[in-house]
Parts: structure tokens; sequence; C-alpha cells
């Protein structure tokens, strides 16, 4: 199983091309003429990515990102979840290298299998970044105004959030 | 919506943190960021445009369509007017399927994919339709198989079993996938 999930990008590659050449499809010249596409989506991307990237990193620098997770500390109280994760649920939507690092950090700082340990690993592994998915995503199509997206996005994410301190309750 | 947010965050940064003297650690992180902004993208340009080049293999043999009738019945319930749509139905079933294994790289190229077809059924070119907001929505609580990154970050950390989270973290999700669906289906009618 571990060597499947180390190995899942070649077995991908590998299913894929497989396939392909089974069904009679011209695998090279037909990866080629996709893997054009790739650098113009990326050029597409950059703008919004830029964006993003220096908001966030303003933000975190600024030390408002400290500010609001000691403002927020009672809040997240009521659904049980450690204060020692605040600063993991904000930056999680806004950042996935960002919520890499912190993850990490609450990791080294209380253990991975501890309550803390353990609550920051589900939520890691269980919500997306939302802004970042909704900056690219809509940033490529040229949608401005996005309606309830946003606000679906958030709900899912505090379930998201919740079901992990509940399950690990629950569980460990 | 999304010019209000980025101008909270990168305002409320500016104005806190000249406000209490880091004027200068701010002004290191703007370029830092910027450079960072370069060296993502130029990072994921050979990875992106390897899986571009997959996925066309992929659309061509008809593996993408295929992925894409098992998974049809529940999602064309749940997509209105992608889901009488083979291609935008394929690109969603392919980026939510990378999704679930965790490639996050490679979700990206299929859900731009999947946002530029729903785009050409989408009436109105500079609003989101009820698809794509459940698409986002589908993308940002799905359900990840194998949170493959997490479980090694927790090895790292000297964890005695680092696997135990991924049962719990698919339940998590799915609940949380299954509420974020429902939200789509009542929100969608006020926005």
């Amino acid at each position: 199983m571990n060597y499947i999930i180390l190995a899942i990008i070649p077995i991908i590659v590998g299913v894929v091309t497989l396939y392909g050449i089974v069904r009679g499809v011209k695998v090279y010249e037909c990866f080629v003429e996709g893997a054009k596409d790739g650098i113009s989506i990326c050029i597409r991307i950059f703008p919004y990515l830029l964006a993003m990237l220096v908001a966030v990193g303003v933000f975190r620098a600024s030390g408002s990102l400290n500010f609001f997770t000691s403002v927020m500390a009672p809040i997240v109280k009521i659904i049980g979840l450690p204060k020692e994760i605040v600063p993991l649920i904000f930056i999680k939507p806004l950042s996935g290298s960002g919520a890499m690092g912190v993850f990490t950090d609450i990791l080294k700082q209380y253990g991975a299998d501890t309550f803390i340990g353990i609550t920051a690993s589900i939520i890691m592994g269980t919500t997306e970044t939302i802004f970042y998915t909704l900056t690219v995503y809509y940033g490529a199509i040229g949608v401005k105004k996005i309606r309830h997206t946003l606000w679906a996005a958030i709900l899912a994410d505090l379930t998201a959030i919740i079901m992990a301190v509940t399950l690990t309750k629950i569980m460990f | 919506m999304i010019n209000y947010i980025w101008f909270f965050i990168l305002s409320c940064g500016i104005l806190i943190g000249l406000i209490t003297g880091k004027g200068e650690v701010v002004s290191q992180s703007i370029i830092k960021a910027a450079n960072d902004s370069v060296e993502l993208v130029v990072g994921m340009v050979g990875l992106l445009c390897l899986w571009c080049g997959v996925m066309k293999i992929a659309e061509k043999s008809g593996l993408t369509a295929k992925l894409a009738s098992l998974m049809e019945p529940i999602l064309k319930r749940i997509y209105k007017s992608a889901g009488k749509d083979k291609r935008a139905l394929g690109a969603i079933v392919m980026n939510l399927t990378a999704n679930m294994m965790g490639l996050s790289n490679a979700a990206t190229p299929f859900g731009i994919k999947a946002m530029e077809e729903m785009q050409d059924l989408n009436p109105n070119k500079d609003t989101a339709s009820d698809d794509m907001a459940l698409f986002l929505v589908m993308n940002a609580a799905c359900i990840q198989l194998l949170p493959a990154t997490v479980i090694s970050l927790r090895a790292a950390a000297g964890s005695k079993n680092p696997g135990v989270i991924i049962l719990p973290a698919i339940m998590a999700t799915a609940i949380a996938c299954i509420v974020g669906i429902i939200c789509c289906k009542i929100l969608e009618k006020f926005f």
C-alpha cells in the first residue's frame, strides 16, 4: 500500500498511456499536443497566484495572522478546537504551502500522536485551499461574480473542522 | 467578493504592519512573495504540461469518457447542465478523481479544463453558474483517499502510526462534501 502511495504518479502515467496505445491512439504526438496547453495555463494562472501570495505574505509578516488567532481563540473554543490549531484553520483556506508550514510546526511543537497533532492531521487531510482554488479556477475563465461559491465552501470547510475535532474525540 | 477579500487581507496586513513598526519586514515579505510566485509557477510548468499531455491521451483514448460513464449516474443528478455534456462531465470526473488520490498538481489542469467546458455552457460569462459553484465546493471538500503528504509529514514528525488519520479524514470529508452540496443547492436560489 505504501509503495502504491509512493508510485502513484508513474502508475497513472503508465495506465493512461497503455490504455491509449491499446486503443490505437498516437500517444507521443497526442502527449506533445496536450503538453502545449500547459504553458498557456501557467501564464494565465501566474498573476492570480502573485496577487494571492503577496497578500497572504503581508498578512503573515505584519503579525495580523497572530492577532486574529488570539482574537478568534475564545470563539473556536465553542466547537472544542484547541487554540493551537487556530493558525492552521486560518491559513488553510488561503495558502497550501503556508498551511503545510504551520501544520509541520504544530506536529513538531505538540507531537504527531497527541489530540492536537491528530486533529491537525485530519484537518490537513480534509479541506482544500478554498481561496487558491477559487482564484485560480475562476481566474482562468474570467468569471468575476462568484455568487454563493465562497459561502458554501466555507460551510463545508467548517463542517470538516467540526468533524475532525469530533472524530478525534470519539476514535482516539 | 474576491476583490473585497483580497483588499482586506492586503490592506489589513499593510496597515497593521506599518503601525506596529514592521515596515521593513512587510516590505521584505512582499518581495519574497513576488519571487516565490515566480518560482512556484516555473516549478509547476513541467508537471502541468506533463499532466496536460497525459490528459490528452486519456481524452483521445476514451478513458475520460469511460470514467465519466462510471460516475455519471451520481454526478448527472447533481450537475444540472454539465451533467448532460460529455466533455464537461469527463473533466469534472478526472479532476475529482485526481483530488481523491491526493494529486493536487494533477487535478489543477483537469479542473481548469472543467471550468472552461462549463463556461461554454454558461449563458452569463462573467457570472458563475450553479454548476461552477458546485464544482468548486466539491473541489474544496473532496474526499482524499490517500492524504500522502500529511501521512509522510506525520511519519517525519515521529508518529508511531502515521496512517491512523486516513479513515477519520475520509469520514470527515465525506460529510463535509455532502454538507457542501446541500449548501450549494439551497444557496443557489438566493444568489
